[in-house]
């Protein structure tokens, strides 16, 4: 490649006192050159994102820039004044950030919001600025781009704001693009979309691309380099062959080793047993009614017509994009949401049609796990009431439920001194083991993960994944795991089944979905997970 | 522990919180620090302030002495303010509860009464009540209350309608606790921290209202409150100006302090809130 | 929006008619004989009188009768009649309304310009001594008596430095006319306006601080940053538009206490408004002339509020389209 656009030298920024580190980013060093997309890869926390911000003068409040230099056409970008800066935003550097919706302001139009950016700078008749805003929405491949334009934020998929953002940051014709997790918050299937779009973008253009990200897979369908980040400091640089196929730093082979294999499921064969849990004929619709006479109403099915069967001692996973009712699905199975029509039977009970104290009995054998391990688990109570108030519900002597929820715990592999101690002492991945431990005290026989591991950083989340599998084995649970990322169905799911809609797509065993898919939805949501070609290349290593 | 760091990081809220404990300990003393009735006639009437000693605010139209009758207001305020505060609380904090946790048919209905009562203009209804129900402090507290309270259920509605949906009530629902277990025990204790806060901007503000009601001629006329001695000083207005401008600073500066005691007792139980108003 | 409007103008008149009803049964709850009352004042007490008195105001029917009449009379605007002024209770209140419309949508403006202004300085230089100044001012505003703060503005504009008239709504028996009567009105307006505004003021204020800093917080003004847009632009496009929503939220809550409140600024600055208007009606036990000003007033509220869920729907697009 050629020389550096953009060099980062020696940077390190300071925190805020009372933060859990004194520096975001330590002695930090690594080139953008002239038309590459370098990503920046790191677990949350690593400081990534920081060091981004940093190049924009975007730093928030009471994080500063305290050593090292960031070079841009030869000028130290840390040295210019507030005006220059503001010169140089939208003009030489463009940034696309991880919301598209929080990154749109709701009020504007997105003609607008794009004119913006010539407004900003002084170029051209507000009229040309609209044209050209209409041009650039064509670009970035929005349909209807003269409509688009018209349109407010609120009024757009997840995918098109996306867009909308990538065509403000390309309004200037920019020379560096920096974008900061612009994938995360969209589906897989989007996320392909938007991952081909940069790089045609890129290279139509010949622009230099720092791409942020916390994923390997993201990595390895769009970055020409990679730098690896961990705590603060960049551990690992290289070309993407040469880091993602010959890792050297042991953080980096760390974190590798810990992406859940496309390839594990594949060898797995579901055995067959006797019915737990049947499903059949389920249907959910939501009305949203506006006006005080409920007049103009919106209807969406969530769950339409939906059979299922979970096998004692399997684990099914239940997986699809946002909105497809998978998770409706799994609260409509405990009757946190009140299925309209239809029986889900439970070891020959019908848990659809209970009431009153017999549901309270009959949900003790289905429990949950919740995604969010800061939302799950009450704040104000110690661990052990949390873990212990099921039981004592169900009439156990507060002190045998206290001494039952120190074993869950250990169960689990946290300490028994965590019953005394409240949930913000925890880490992100044991609040997660805490959740688990809560839903076995009531000894169930299904269990309902929904999203379980999708808000742990890949490491933490592999962890989890094993507890899972090794409580399954241990207690002879059966478990609905819900979840929208297939690498993590692959490595824990006997069966799949794929939903799209409030629909049921395809059904089969994992190693079928993977390798024979029946569908187009399913070889789409297939061939949208990123970073195949890795797989590929380890199965072709392995068959080596 | 935490909590005391955080609200004396709020400078003004430890001033208002001395000065507070002062007019409590005012309030407390009072019948020893003054023995004998605020209404008796103790000078010669429109004594000005700082002429004699004994009497260093000076004495009214009717010659009572004004300082102890501040001290005796103070007693009116607080309790008035906080009687009728709990007062607003006990309507508020259940009809919000209820509302917001089981929504729906239950919810509308609720929530239109609330919003018929924020509809009445507040201050004109709590004089109606007054008026009509004899001015008393039983009949004071009770409209204050009345009017005071469809913000509480608003605010306990809210807070618990984003409770509601969150995982660890889910959890607790499927690990077959009742309704009243899950309000009481889940719910509620995390919607306390607002409660304090707009509890103490409420004692405050009922206060005030007191203080209206009685500038009007609407106060207990048997008590001496802040103010009736400004609404009775309204007509020698020219030639006796301190006998409306101490009550009015004893009224300032105790609902001065009740806010930025809420102020700090917002920083101290919403850290996270407050920290972006920073 | 011609649909929402009506359909808030159809709700607002349920709201309404809800009132009048309770208002009736509430002021009728009310211990105590207006008949009595009155006829003890007239000096004759005899039974006769009385129950001629009461036919008169139509007492003698059942309670459920005389709230059916009433609300019969409400729904043609026929507010009943004000016995103790001898006039129609409507007429005695158009005649006071102008006054009070006056001061309150003065003291709304005057408060809500300079509250938003305020807080947006302050908010635009946290930590300055601008926002020292102003905040320390809204927290005195908010704490202060609205009587006492009239008051004192009487004995310090009117009295001691005479600047601008104390009391009244125009100079009685000046006779001025066209431009020199409109310029007397706005120098009595003055006083009342301001002083029913300050509270207000320090409520806008606050909230506008709060809510612009929080919006300053939200991803898409960094994005805007990112833009290189100037920091002024960012201020009033994006982060002021962004923070006004929920103030105008506010400004329709609020608008029941400003009518509230103008019971008091009356009271104080003689201010001849329907506020004064109740509180003699209070004092007279004159019910009708209770009522009708209760009918008014809510009636105001509810076009406050009317006014400020229409300002809402212009500002979002979002819940335009809901």
């Amino acid at each position: 490649m050629s020389e550096p656009v953009l060099s980062v030298d020696h940077l390190t920024i300071k925190l805020p006192a009372g933060a859990d580190r004194p520096y975001a980013v330590e002695d930090v060093s690594f080139d953008l050159k002239r038309g590459e997309i370098l990503c920046i890869v790191g677990e949350s926390g690593s400081g990534k994102s920081m060091s981004a911000h940093a190049l924009m003068g975007l730093l928030p409040e009471g994080v500063a820039p305290v050593a090292g230099k960031i070079l841009y056409a030869g000028v130290d970008l840390l040295t210019l004044s507030e005006t220059d800066l503001r010169d140089m935003r939208g003009r030489k550097i463009a940034m696309v950030f991880q919301e598209p919706m929080a990154a749109l302001n709701p009020l504007m139009r997105v003609e607008d919001q794009i004119a913006e950016v010539f407004e900003a700078h002084g170029l051209h008749t507000p009229q040309e600025r609209r044209t050209r805003a209409v041009k650039l929405l064509e670009e970035v491949g929005i349909p209807d781009p003269p409509k688009a334009a018209k349109a407010f934020p609120f009024q757009m998929s997840g995918g098109q704001r996306q867009r909308v953002v990538i065509a403000m940051a390309l309004a200037l014709e920019p020379e560096v693009l920096i974008a900061d997790e612009p994938t995360t918050a969209l589906d897989v299937t989007t996320q392909a979309q938007i991952l081909h779009l940069i790089r045609a973008l890129q290279r139509r253009r010949g622009m230099s691309v720092m791409f942020i990200t916390h994923d390997f897979g993201v990595v390895a369908e769009i970055a020409d380099r990679v730098a690896v980040m961990q705590s603060g400091q960049v551990v690992e640089t290289g070309t993407a062959t040469a880091v993602l196929g010959a890792p050297q730093h042991a953080y980096t082979r760390k974190l590798l080793a810990a992406i859940p294999k496309l390839a594990a499921g594949q060898g797995r064969r579901a055995t067959k047993a006797s019915p737990l849990l049947q499903v059949s004929g389920l249907n959910k619709t939501f009305r949203t009614s506006h006006g005080l006479f409920g007049r103009s109403e919106r209807v969406v099915r969530a769950i339409d017509q939906v059979n299922l069967t979970l096998f004692e001692g399997e684990t099914l996973g239940i997986v699809g994009e946002s909105g497809s009712g998978k998770s409706t699905l799994g609260r409509c199975l405990v009757r946190l949401i009140e299925p309209d029509t239809g029986t889900v039977t439970l070891a020959g009970v019908d848990m659809a049609h209970l009431k009153g104290e017999a549901l309270r009995a009959a949900r003790k054998t289905i429990q949950m796990i919740f995604q969010d391990p800061y939302a799950s688990l009450n704040p104000r109570m110690t661990v052990g009431r949390i873990i212990a108030d099921g039981p004592i519900a169900h009439g156990v002597p507060k002190a045998e439920a206290l001494a039952k929820a120190a074993e869950l715990l250990s169960l689990v592999g946290l300490d028994s001194s965590a019953l005394a101690r409240y949930p913000h002492e925890f880490s992100g991945g044991q609040r997660q083991r805490i959740g688990i431990a809560r839903a076995l005290a009531l000894e169930p026989r299904v269990i309902i993960a929904d999203e379980a591991v999708s808000a742990l950083d890949v490491s933490i989340q592999a962890q989890v994944l094993d507890l899972l599998a090794d409580l399954k084995q241990r207690l002879n649970l059966s478990l609905v795991f819900i979840t929208h990322d297939l690498r993590v169905a692959a490595t824990i799911c006997d069966r799949i089944i794929v939903m799209q809609k409030g629909r049921i797509v395809e059904m089969g065993e994992t190693h079928d979905i993977f390798t024979r898919p029946q569908q187009d939805y399913t070889r789409l949501l297939l061939d949208a997970i990123p970073g195949r070609s890795m797989d590929e290349a380890a199965v072709a290593a392995a068959a080596r | 522990m935490e909590f005391w760091k955080r609200f004396s990081r709020h400078r003004g809220a430890v001033i208002g919180l001395v000065f507070l404990l002062l007019i409590v300990a005012i309030a407390v003393l009072t019948p020893m620090l003054f023995p004998s009735s605020p209404w008796r006639m103790v000078q010669r009437p429109f004594l000005p302030p700082f002429t004699m000693d004994r009497f260093p605010l000076g004495t009214d139209a009717l010659g009572r002495d004004v300082l102890a009758g501040l001290a005796y207001g103070a007693q009116v305020s607080l309790i008035i303010g906080l009687i009728s505060t709990a007062a607003a609380l006990l309507i508020g904090i259940p009809i919000g509860l209820i509302a917001g946790y089981f929504g729906g048919l239950v919810d509308d209905v609720l929530m239109r009464f609330t919003e018929f009562f924020q509809t009445v203009p507040s201050f004109a209804l709590a004089i109606v009540l007054v008026a009509i129900f004899q001015p008393s402090i039983v009949s004071i507290i009770a409209a204050i209350g009345i009017v005071s309270w469809p913000p509480v259920a608003r605010l306990v509605r809210a807070e618990v309608l984003s409770l509601r949906s969150r995982e660890y009530v889910e959890a607790a629902i499927l690990s077959g606790q009742t309704n009243t277990t899950i309000i009481l025990r889940q719910i509620l204790p995390n919607t306390l921290s607002p409660i304090i806060v707009l509890a103490s901007l409420m004692v405050a503000t009922a206060i005030l209202l007191e203080s209206s009601l009685s500038f009007m001629g609407l106060g207990d006329p048997n008590l001496m409150s802040w103010g009736y001695m400004i609404g009775a000083a309204r007509t020698v207005i020219r030639q006796a100006w301190w006998l409306s401008f101490f009550p009015g600073v004893a009224i300032l500066l105790t609902v001065l302090a009740l806010n930025l005691i809420g102020e700090g007792l917002n920083d101290a139980l919403n850290p996270r809130l407050s920290r972006k108003g920073k | 929006m011609i649909g929402f409007i009506l359909a808030r103008l159809g709700k607002s008149a349920a709201i309404l008619v809800a009132i009048v009803a309770l208002n009736f049964l509430l002021i009728h709850a009310a211990p105590g004989d207006p008949a009595a009352v009155m006829a003890g004042e007239a000096g004759a007490s005899d039974e006769k009188f009385l129950a001629q008195l009461r036919t008169q105001f139509g007492l003698d029917k059942s309670l459920p009768e005389q709230m059916a009449l009433y609300m019969k009379g409400v729904l043609t605007l026929d507010l009943g009649y004000s016995y103790r002024q001898q006039m129609p209770v409507a007429d005695l209140i158009f005649s006071r309304l102008p006054a009070t419309l006056l001061l309150t949508f003065s003291a709304f403006a005057i408060s809500l310009v300079l509250g938003t202004l305020a807080g947006v300085l302050a908010s635009a230089r946290v930590g300055s001594w601008a926002d020292t100044l102003i905040s320390t001012a809204a927290l005195i505003f908010y704490a202060t008596p609205l009587f006492w703060v009239a008051l004192m503005a009487v004995i310090l504009f009117s009295v001691t430095l005479d600047w601008l008239p104390g009391f009244g709504y125009e100079t009685v028996g000046a006779g001025y006319t066209g431009l020199r009567r409109v310029l007397d009105i706005a120098e009595h307006l003055i006083l009342p306006a301001l002083t029913l505004g300050l509270f207000f003021m320090a409520v806008y204020m606050r909230m506008t601080r709060a809510s612009m800093l929080e919006v300053r917080g939200l991803d898409f003004v960094k994005t805007a940053r990112a833009k290189g847009l100037a920091p002024r632009t960012i201020l009033w496009r994006h982060v002021f538009r962004n923070a006004m929503l929920p103030i105008v939220t506010l400004a329709g809550l609020q608008a029941g206490q400003l009518v509230g409140g103008a019971v008091l600024t009356e009271t104080v600055f003689a201010w001849p408004g329907i506020g004064r208007l109740m509180f003699e009606a209070l004092a007279q036990r004159d019910y009708n002339l209770l009522l009708g000003i209760f009918f008014i007033s809510a009636a105001m509220v509810l076009l406050f509020n009317l006014i400020t869920d229409v300002a809402y729907r212009v500002v979002d697009p979002r819940i335009r389209a809901s």
